[in-house]
């Protein structure tokens, strides 16, 4: 087994834990913290990739998870801000009550 | 177009002197009193009278004022003839113009229009007192007379055209003008109608010469349609029959005045216009409407004249003289049997426009003209003091239950007796002399004798009738049922005054002084007593005395003071019954009329209803029903098919809609579970399709 590949296990273990986080829970906020999890296994691919690649010497990997992660921060402020009006309207951070947009 | 617009002012400066420039004043000044009296309501009639007089007073003075401009220039030696031309309508390089002229004819025509006129337009302010649409009345009385003096003026085929249409629709508004009477009505329309007939001919004439000649106008300093190079260009072409198309244009504008003025075979609406009030009868019959179609022939002289050798004819004045000739006893026979009054003064105008006719084809225009300047005004004196005795008599108008009326209506009665010794032709009024005038060119022309002859005995037939009529009416014994009155002064007043030109007006054109004749045609007019007594003019002036005596004389023995009662026969009847018969029911023309063309029509009529109720309306039918047919195929196509098709594509789409509406249960999760699927489905296939 390569680096690279106990790497990449790795980050795909963290990616099905949060997945499997965002599908279960019910309350918004850990499906929330599921889906940061996800976000945190591409950086790790984008870090492991960049790291064994044939010009380690060009820092893009690490640029793409600094940006991934300053993405994510942004994605998790306006979630968090979406999931804090909704308990005021529903006073429930309940995902299944919240289906009012379905056709 | 722009040359010829510029052109416009320069030759209203270069030929034209005020006396010309004001002439469209004349018919304006009418034709905008009608227009303004159309606005006016029911009860200002007076206004009414004012505006329609006034405009006639200043039409008067103007021609006035151009009579004796043109006399002014007789006096020098200058045969005026001035024109305003102007381009009216432009179609691709020729223009139709139009335009007025002043000539010593058009001066003439244009003072006794408008001073029989205007004394017609006074006397009918009292004659129309108590008719209460006197307003619409007057509005009409000034459109006619607006429309004959256009005519007069005009200096195009075409504007004169224009006008007299004009008075075809006025006489048929004036002869109806009692529409609720069904005979004035239907005089009316017999009137337009059969004037009609000539005016197709008239017209079928204009366009003629307008493609001819490429113009209407009359004169145009040498490119006028009757001027000498257009009529060469006329005479070189040649028509059918061997006439030239000069001859047959004449012909064709000749059968117009045949329709306008009554002569044969036209003439079966002229009697029956004396449905209208009488004023307009007056108007009609002397001033206006019946001069139109002479003074069209005379206007188109040089026309009518062309190809004539020197001192001879043409084809189209034969034409003129024989229909003038005949027209001339026609009318005078059937005139002896009528006892409508007015009826026998209309076939009297018919007999007076015969002779008229038969003056220009023989004798030329001013002699034509000049019996219809002195008819004019006698015989608007006979049509007004036949108004007078109308009105006096309590509108009765059967000249055998009236009588005796010389003691109750002094001033109609020497008027009225003026004007029938004018008519009868009495040496010296007026009458005599332009009849005589008639009578001399006849015995001078050269193709024959006989219209001398049936000209004679129309003369003497005249003096009879007008005998008859006379002493039916003035003297012998009352007959009616009130007592008559003598008619107020404004109907006095104009016969008097009619009366005394009906005396003089013949000395203008005597044979001794022959100044009309020499005014028209422009040169000097020597006064020689002495020429009265030359032994052939005398003998014809004996013998036309002569003729008219016996005339007088034999009406006046039969007639004179004997006032048989209504429901007696005629003294002529009792004499000969078939013949009195046969006169006394117009020659049966109408009737002849009536079995001839007005059944050909009516059956025509009929069978143009069947071909458009049969034929057409058959085509029209089966167009309608293979349509609605096609409509229906359409239509069902429409339901089944497009209609359907749409309606099944929108249901399955609801359908399907309705499936995918289940899937977005807005749960974001089930989404979540739905990619997740489909991710994890994309690994599967990314790896399955990688083995190596």
């Amino acid at each position: 087994m390569t680096p690279l590949t106990a790497h990449l296990l790795v980050a795909a273990l963290l990616f099905a834990i949060g997945l499997a986080g965002a599908l279960t829970r019910r309350n918004a906020i850990l499906v929330l913290i599921g889906i940061e999890l996800m976000l945190n296994a591409a950086n790790l691919n984008f870090i492991a990739f960049w790291r064994y690649s044939p010009h380690p010497e060009a820092l893009t990997g690490m640029m793409f998870a600094i940006f991934s992660i300053a993405v994510a921060a942004a994605e998790a402020a306006v979630g968090l801000g979406l999931v804090i009006a909704i308990h005021r309207h529903l006073h429930s951070t309940d995902l299944d009550q919240m289906n009012r947009m379905k056709g | 177009m722009t040359e010829a617009l510029a052109s416009y002012p320069e030759t209203m400066t270069c030929c034209a002197t005020l006396a010309t420039r004001l002439l469209w004043i004349v018919p304006v000044a009418p034709m905008v009193a009608a227009g303004i009296i159309a606005l006016l309501k029911q009860p200002y009639r007076k206004t009414a009278q004012m505006l329609a007089i006034g405009s006639m007073v200043l039409s008067l003075a103007i021609s006035l004022f151009a009579f004796s401009y043109t006399v002014g220039g007789w006096m020098q030696g200058v045969t005026i003839r001035e024109t305003v031309n102007f381009p009216w309508l432009h179609f691709g390089t020729t223009a139709v113009e139009l335009g007025w002229i002043l000539d010593p004819l058009a001066a003439v025509m244009l003072v006794m229009v408008s001073f029989v006129g205007l004394l017609i337009f006074i006397y009918s302010s009292g004659y129309m007192a108590h008719d209460e649409n006197a307003t619409r009345f007057f509005c009409f009385l000034a459109l006619f007379a607006g429309a004959m003096l256009g005519l007069v003026i005009s200096n195009s085929l075409l504007l004169l055209f224009m006008c007299w249409e004009l008075m075809g629709l006025t006489s048929y508004l004036l002869i109806g003008f009692w529409y609720f009477k069904p005979s004035a009505a239907a005089a009316a329309k017999k009137a337009f109608l059969t004037t009609r007939v000539g005016d197709i001919f008239f017209l079928l004439g204009i366009v003629w010469l307008f493609a001819q000649t490429g113009t209407l106008l009359f004169y145009n300093n040498g490119a006028g349609s009757i001027e000498h190079s257009a009529l060469a260009l006329l005479l070189a072409q040649p028509a059918a029959l061997g006439l030239s198309a000069a001859t047959a244009i004449g012909l064709l504008l000749f059968a117009g005045a045949v329709g306008k003025s009554g002569q044969l075979p036209l003439h079966v609406w002229l009697p029956d216009a004396m449905e209208g009030p009488t004023p307009v009868s007056a108007l009609i019959h002397a001033a206006t409407m019946v001069a139109a179609g002479v003074y069209l022939i005379a206007r188109v002289y040089p026309l009518m004249q062309a190809g004539a050798l020197t001192g001879g004819t043409t084809t189209a004045l034969t034409v003129v003289t024989w229909v003038g000739a005949s027209t001339a006893v026609f009318a005078a026979l059937i005139a002896v049997a009528q006892n409508d009054i007015k009826r026998i003064l209309a076939y009297s105008t018919v007999s007076q426009l015969g002779y008229m006719m038969a003056g220009l084809g023989m004798g030329g225009v001013a002699i034509g003209i000049f019996h219809l300047i002195t008819h004019a005004f006698f015989k608007a004196l006979l049509f007004m003091g036949a108004g007078s005795v109308i009105h006096g008599c309590h509108e009765e108008q059967d000249v055998r239950k009236m009588g005796g009326l010389k003691a109750d209506m002094p001033i109609t009665f020497i008027t009225y007796a003026a004007g029938m010794l004018a008519l009868a032709g009495v040496i010296p009024f007026a009458g005599f002399w332009s009849k005589d005038g008639i009578l001399e060119a006849a015995f001078t022309w050269k193709l024959s004798n006989v219209p001398f002859f049936m000209l004679v005995f129309g003369a003497l037939l005249t003096a009879f009738y007008m005998t008859r009529q006379v002493s039916y009416v003035f003297f012998g014994y009352w007959r009616g049922h009130k007592t008559a009155h003598e008619s107020p002064a404004v109907m006095t007043m104009p016969l008097v005054i009619l009366a005394l030109f009906a005396g003089i007006l013949g000395f203008f054109g005597t044979p001794a002084w022959p100044w009309f004749r020499a005014f028209l045609e422009g040169h000097a007019a020597p006064f020689e007593p002495g020429i009265l007594l030359e032994p052939e003019l005398a003998i014809l002036m004996g013998v036309s005395t002569l003729v008219v005596m016996v005339g007088i004389v034999a009406g006046w023995r039969i007639y004179g003071e004997k006032s048989p009662a209504a429901s007696e026969p005629d003294a002529l009847e009792k004499a000969m019954p078939g013949v009195w018969k046969f006169l006394s029911n117009r020659m049966y023309v109408d009737e002849l009329y009536e079995v001839t063309f007005i059944r050909f029509y009516s059956w025509w009529g009929k069978v143009a209803d069947v071909l458009d109720r049969r034929v057409w309306g058959g085509a029209v039918a089966a167009v309608m029903a293979l349509t609605a047919l096609l409509a229906r195929i359409n239509r069902s196509f429409d339901t089944t098919f497009v209609n359907g098709g749409f309606d099944k594509t929108c249901e399955e789409l609801a359908t399907s809609g309705g499936l995918l509406a289940r899937v977005q249960s807005g749960r974001v999760q089930s989404y979540l579970r739905i990619l997740a699927a489909a991710v994890v489905a994309l690994a599967v296939i990314l790896v399955w399709s990688s083995r190596p």
